[in-house]
C-alpha cells in the first residue's frame, strides 16, 4: 500500500489535500482534508443579529449571494416577515445570475483544462480541446469571461456589486428597479441566452430542455458543435460515466422560493430510488474526524471550537449526516429531486458520476436562464421591494436555501437580541466531509476508491476529474 | 514557468480568503482577465484558482522560485495570515506542502520586487480579523490600523517599498487591475501610497465623491428605512463620508455601487472595518452621527445640517422617505400659462 498526497488541489475555489491509500494501481481509501479554518461561526457570536448580513456574504466569494440568501432566510424566520414579492423576484434574478456564473466559471475555468493537459496527447481530440480548453491559454475563455462579466451585470443593477452585497434584506431587496432598469436586465439575459445557444449548446435552449432520454441526447450530439457537445465527446472517449460514483443519496433544499412556491422543490432522492420528504430534523453533525471540539450533533444547538490537535482528526470539515448517511448535494441532486427528465434518465441508468453531474450543471444553467427572463417580466414596478421587518426575539431559527453547489443551511441562536450560536453547513461540508464516527467516509471519500491511478500515481488525471466534477467550494466547507 | 524576457512573472496566492478578489478580478477585461494579461506581457507563474498546474507541478512553480530559478515580479497575496494557533499558520496551511501559507508567504515576499496585498484581508486581517479572531488573522503588514502584520512594519520588498495594499472587500477589479499594470512599468513609488499602503490613485478620493444620493445628503435629507432612496448617512450606517475610494466614480458590475444599491457604504476600504457592529445603523450621541467627515468641525456640521435641513425642497424631502421617486423634478409651483 502506497500513501499518495495531492496539494495544492487547486481549480477549485479555495485549497484542499487528497490523501490516497494505492494498491495495484487502485484507489483503496481516501482522505479529504479542508485546510483551511477561519471561524465564521466563532466570529457572529455575540454579535446583532443583523450582521450576519455583512458578515456571512464574505465567507464565500464565489457564492456570496448565497450566504447572503441564507442568512437573510434565518432571519426572516426571526422576524416573521414575508419578503416583498418584488423582493423575493429580484433576489432570485440575482442569485440565479450568480448560480448560472459560478456553473460557467466551474465548467471553463476549473473543470475542462484537465482534459486539455499533455496527459492526453495520444488521443485524437486533444489538440482541439488544447486550443479550446486549456487553462489560462483556450480559446473558450475568450468566450466564457466576457459572457460572466456581462451575466454579472445583474448585480450592478439590483445588488449594487458583486460579490458581497448588503443588497439581500429579510424584507425583500434594497433597490426599487424601474423601466430602464428592467430592460437593462432583459438585454443581459437576452445576451446570457445568446451566448449559451451560441457557445455552449449549439442550439436553442428550448431544444436542449426538450431532450428527456440519454438516447436521444446521443442522437442531438453527434454533429453538433458547441463546448456541451464537445464535452458529451470526451466523456464518452474517456467512458466518464463510469468515474467517480456516487452512493446515489441525494437531496436539495429547495431553490428560487417565491410567491409561486420556488422553482426547484425541496425533497431527498433516498434509498428507495423515489423522491420523498426530506427529513430536516435528521441533520446531524459529526466531529469524529474533525479538528473540533465535541458539541451537540444537533446544529441549532452546537458550537465550534477548534481542536488543533485531536488526534484522527484530519479536516478542519465537519461530518454533516442525514439520518446518520453522507449525502450527495449539488445541480444533479437539484435536477433529481425537480424530477427533470433527461437527469433522470441518466442518473437512473448509471449513478451519481462524473458525466452526469457536469450535464446536470449545464441543464440547470439553461432552466435558470428562462426563469431569470420570466422574473425579470414578473417584476410590477410601482410596488415595494422591500418589507420593514421587525425585531428578533429569543430563539432558534433556520435558513435553508441552494447555492450553486447544492444545499447551504444557517441555523442561528439568538437571545437577549444577540447571536448565541451560529452554525453553517455548505455544500461542500455534505460533498467532501470527512469520515464520521462509524468510519463512513464523505461522498467524495466513497467516490474516489476503486479509482484506477495505473502507475501515474498522483499525477494520475482521473482524480482531477473526480474532484473536480463536485464543483468543490473549499472556501465555504469550513468557513 | 520559465523566464521569458521583458515578461512580468506573476504569483498569486490565497490565505485565509474567500476567493473573492479573484471573483472580482475575472472581470477584468474586454476578451477576459487573461487576454488582458497577455496584451500587458505578464506571466502568470501560478494562480490557485485558474492555472493548470496541480500537486506536484504547483510545489515545483513555488520552489523554483524560492530557489532563485524563476525571477519573481510581483506577488501577490489574497486573504489574511492566519499566524494561529500559536503562530504555527496551522489554521491555514498550503495542501500539500505540510508548511503553512504564513511560512510560505514569510519565504516568498523577500523574493519579490513588489508584494500586493489583494483586498482587505491581505492588507489589514479583515473579515477574518473580526470578534474574538479565532485564527490570529493580520494582514501581511498591518493588524487592523497598527503597522505590523506578517511580515513586519520594516518589511521592503526587493525594490524597496512597503506592501501595496488594494484594500476592499472585494475590490473593484480595476483597483487591482491598474495597481498590477502600474508595477509592471514601476511607476509606484512609496509617494504614491497613503499612510495605510494603499495607492493614492484610489484613496486620494472618498467613497462619497460622486454619491448619487448626494442632492439628498446636501439638505440631509435621509432615508429611514431599507429601500428608501434618501442619504444613508443619517440613520442607515453609511460611512462614505469616511471611506477611502472612487467607488461612485466608477461603475461596479457595469454601473453599480453600495449606495446605489440601497445599502451603506461600511467603510470596507479601511482598517478595521469589520470590527463595527450594526452596520446597517447609525452610531449617535446626542441624536448626532458619530462617525461625521473627519476633517471638518462637528460644530459647523450640525449647524450646516440644521440649515440645510429647513431649505430642503418638498420633492427632495418627500423623494428621501419613499422606494420609488414620488415628486419627480420639474417645476416647483405652477407658474400660470405654459
Amino acid at each position: 500500500m502506497t500513501r499518495i498526497t495531492i496539494g495544492p488541489f487547486n481549480r477549485v475555489e479555495g485549497d484542499l489535500e487528497v490523501r490516497l491509500d494505492v494498491e495495484g494501481g487502485r484507489v483503496m481509501r481516501a482522505e479529504v482534508t479542508a485546510p483551511l479554518y477561519r471561524g465564521f461561526e466563532q466570529i457572529l457570536e455575540g454579535r446583532p443579529p443583523l450582521d450576519a448580513l455583512a458578515l456571512a456574504p464574505r465567507i464565500c466569494g464565489i457564492c456570496s449571494v448565497s450566504q447572503s440568501v441564507a442568512a437573510a432566510a434565518a432571519l426572516r424566520d426571526a422576524m416573521s416577515v414575508e419578503a416583498a414579492p418584488n423582493g423575493s423576484l429580484a433576489t432570485n434574478i440575482a442569485h440565479a445570475a450568480e448560480n448560472a456564473a459560478d456553473h460557467l466559471t466551474h465548467f471553463y475555468i476549473f473543470f475542462m483544462p484537465d482534459f486539455a493537459r499533455e496527459a492526453y496527447a495520444a488521443h485524437a481530440w486533444h489538440e482541439e480541446t488544447r486550443e479550446r480548453f486549456a487553462a489560462t491559454r483556450g480559446s473558450a475563455t475568450r468566450d466564457a469571461l466576457p459572457a460572466r462579466a456581462r451575466l454579472l451585470e445583474t448585480m450592478g443593477i439590483i445588488a449594487g456589486k458583486w460579490p458581497h452585497s448588503l443588497a439581500f434584506q429579510p424584507g425583500g431587496t434594497t433597490r426599487a428597479i424601474d423601466l430602464g432598469e428592467r430592460v437593462r436586465l432583459l438585454s443581459i439575459t437576452t445576451a446570457f441566452r445568446s451566448f449559451l445557444e451560441r457557445v455552449v449548446f449549439a442550439d436553442s435552449l428550448e431544444n436542449v430542455l426538450a431532450i428527456t432520454t440519454a438516447n436521444e441526447l446521443d442522437r442531438w450530439r453527434d454533429g453538433r458543435r458547441g463546448d456541451f457537445s464537445h464535452f458529451l465527446r470526451l466523456a464518452d472517449s474517456l467512458a466518464l460515466s463510469e468515474l467517480g460514483k456516487g452512493t446515489g443519496l441525494m437531496m436539495s433544499y429547495g431553490a428560487y422560493h417565491g410567491v409561486d412556491g420556488g422553482l426547484f422543490p425541496r425533497g431527498l432522492f433516498g434509498p428507495r430510488a423515489a423522491i420523498e420528504p426530506l427529513p430536516l430534523t435528521q441533520i446531524t453533525e459529526d466531529v469524529s474526524h474533525a479538528w473540533m471540539r465535541e458539541s451537540s450533533v444537533d446544529p441549532a444547538h452546537s458550537n465550534t471550537v477548534p481542536d488543533p490537535d485531536k488526534p484522527a482528526a484530519y479536516s478542519w470539515c465537519k461530518a454533516p449526516r442525514l439520518s446518520g448517511q453522507p449525502i450527495e448535494v449539488g445541480a444533479i441532486a437539484r435536477q433529481m429531486v425537480a424530477g427533470q427528465a433527461l437527469i433522470a434518465d441518466l442518473v437512473s441508468a448509471s449513478g451519481t458520476n462524473v458525466r452526469n453531474r457536469v450535464i446536470a450543471r449545464l441543464i440547470e444553467t439553461a432552466r435558470i436562464a428562462l426563469a431569470m427572463e420570466q422574473w425579470t417580466r414578473a417584476l410590477r414596478l410601482s410596488e415595494p421591494f422591500c418589507h420593514s421587518a421587525g425585531d428578533i426575539p429569543d430563539g432558534s431559527y433556520v435558513g435553508l436555501v441552494e447555492a450553486a453547489r447544492g444545499s447551504l443551511g444557517h441555523w442561528m441562536a439568538v437571545r437577549g437580541g444577540k447571536i448565541e450560536r451560529y452554525q453553517i453547513i455548505a455544500p461542500t461540508t455534505w460533498n467532501f466531509s470527512p469520515r464520521d464516527s462509524f468510519d463512513v467516509g464523505g461522498p467524495l471519500e466513497q467516490a474516489l476508491v476503486g479509482t484506477d491511478v495505473g502507475d501515474e500515481g498522483p499525477r494520475a488525471v482521473a482524480i482531477q476529474h473526480i474532484v473536480r466534477s463536485f464543483d468543490p467550494c473549499m472556501v465555504c466547507t469550513a468557513h | 514557468m520559465s523566464r521569458s524576457d521583458g515578461m512580468t512573472n506573476v504569483l498569486w496566492l490565497q490565505g485565509a480568503s474567500c476567493g473573492g478578489c479573484t471573483m472580482s478580478i475575472l472581470e477584468s477585461g474586454a476578451s477576459g482577465w487573461f487576454d488582458e494579461l497577455r496584451q500587458f506581457g505578464i506571466n502568470l507563474l501560478w494562480h490557485p484558482s485558474v492555472s493548470e498546474e496541480t500537486g506536484e507541478e504547483a510545489i515545483e512553480v513555488l520552489q523554483s522560485v524560492l530557489d532563485g530559478k524563476v525571477r519573481l515580479d510581483l506577488l501577490l497575496l489574497e486573504g489574511s495570515v492566519a499566524r494561529g494557533p500559536n503562530d504555527t499558520g496551522r489554521f491555514n496551511m498550503l495542501a500539500g506542502t505540510g508548511r503553512s501559507v504564513y511560512r510560505w508567504m514569510l519565504d516568498l515576499a523577500p523574493r519579490a520586487d513588489y508584494v500586493i496585498a489583494v483586498g482587505s484581508c491581505a492588507a489589514f486581517g479583515g473579515v477574518p480579523a473580526a470578534g474574538s479572531n479565532p485564527t490570529d488573522a493580520v494582514g501581511l503588514q498591518f493588524e487592523g490600523s497598527d503597522s505590523g502584520g506578517a511580515l513586519g512594519a520594516g518589511f521592503r520588498s526587493r525594490l524597496g517599498l512597503p506592501v501595496i495594499n488594494v484594500a476592499g472587500c472585494a475590490p473593484h477589479p480595476g483597483w487591482m487591475m491598474e495597481t498590477i499594470l502600474a508595477l509592471t512599468t514601476k511607476d509606484i513609488a512609496a509617494t504614491d501610497l497613503d499612510g495605510y499602503g494603499r495607492p493614492k490613485f484610489i484613496a486620494n478620493h472618498l467613497a462619497h465623491h460622486g454619491c448619487s444620493r448626494n442632492e439628498f445628503y446636501e439638505f440631509k435629507a435621509s432615508a429611514e428605512t431599507m429601500s428608501e432612496r434618501g442619504c444613508l448617512m443619517e440613520h442607515l450606517g453609511c460611512k462614505a463620508t469616511q471611506a477611502v475610494g472612487d467607488c461612485n466614480q466608477r461603475s461596479w458590475n457595469g454601473g453599480g455601487s453600495c449606495t446605489k444599491g440601497g445599502y451603506a457604504c461600511i467603510a470596507c476600504t479601511s482598517p478595521g472595518f469589520e470590527g463595527a457592529q450594526n452596520f446597517l445603523e447609525t452610531a449617535k450621541l446626542a441624536g448626532i452621527p458619530v462617525g461625521l467627515p473627519t476633517d471638518m468641525p462637528k460644530a459647523w456640521f450640525v449647524a450646516l445640517a440644521a440649515l440645510s435641513k429647513s431649505a430642503t425642497p418638498r420633492r427632495v424631502r418627500l423623494n428621501a422617505t419613499a422606494d420609488h421617486v414620488v415628486v419627480p423634478p420639474g417645476r416647483a409651483t405652477p407658474k400660470g400659462k405654459p
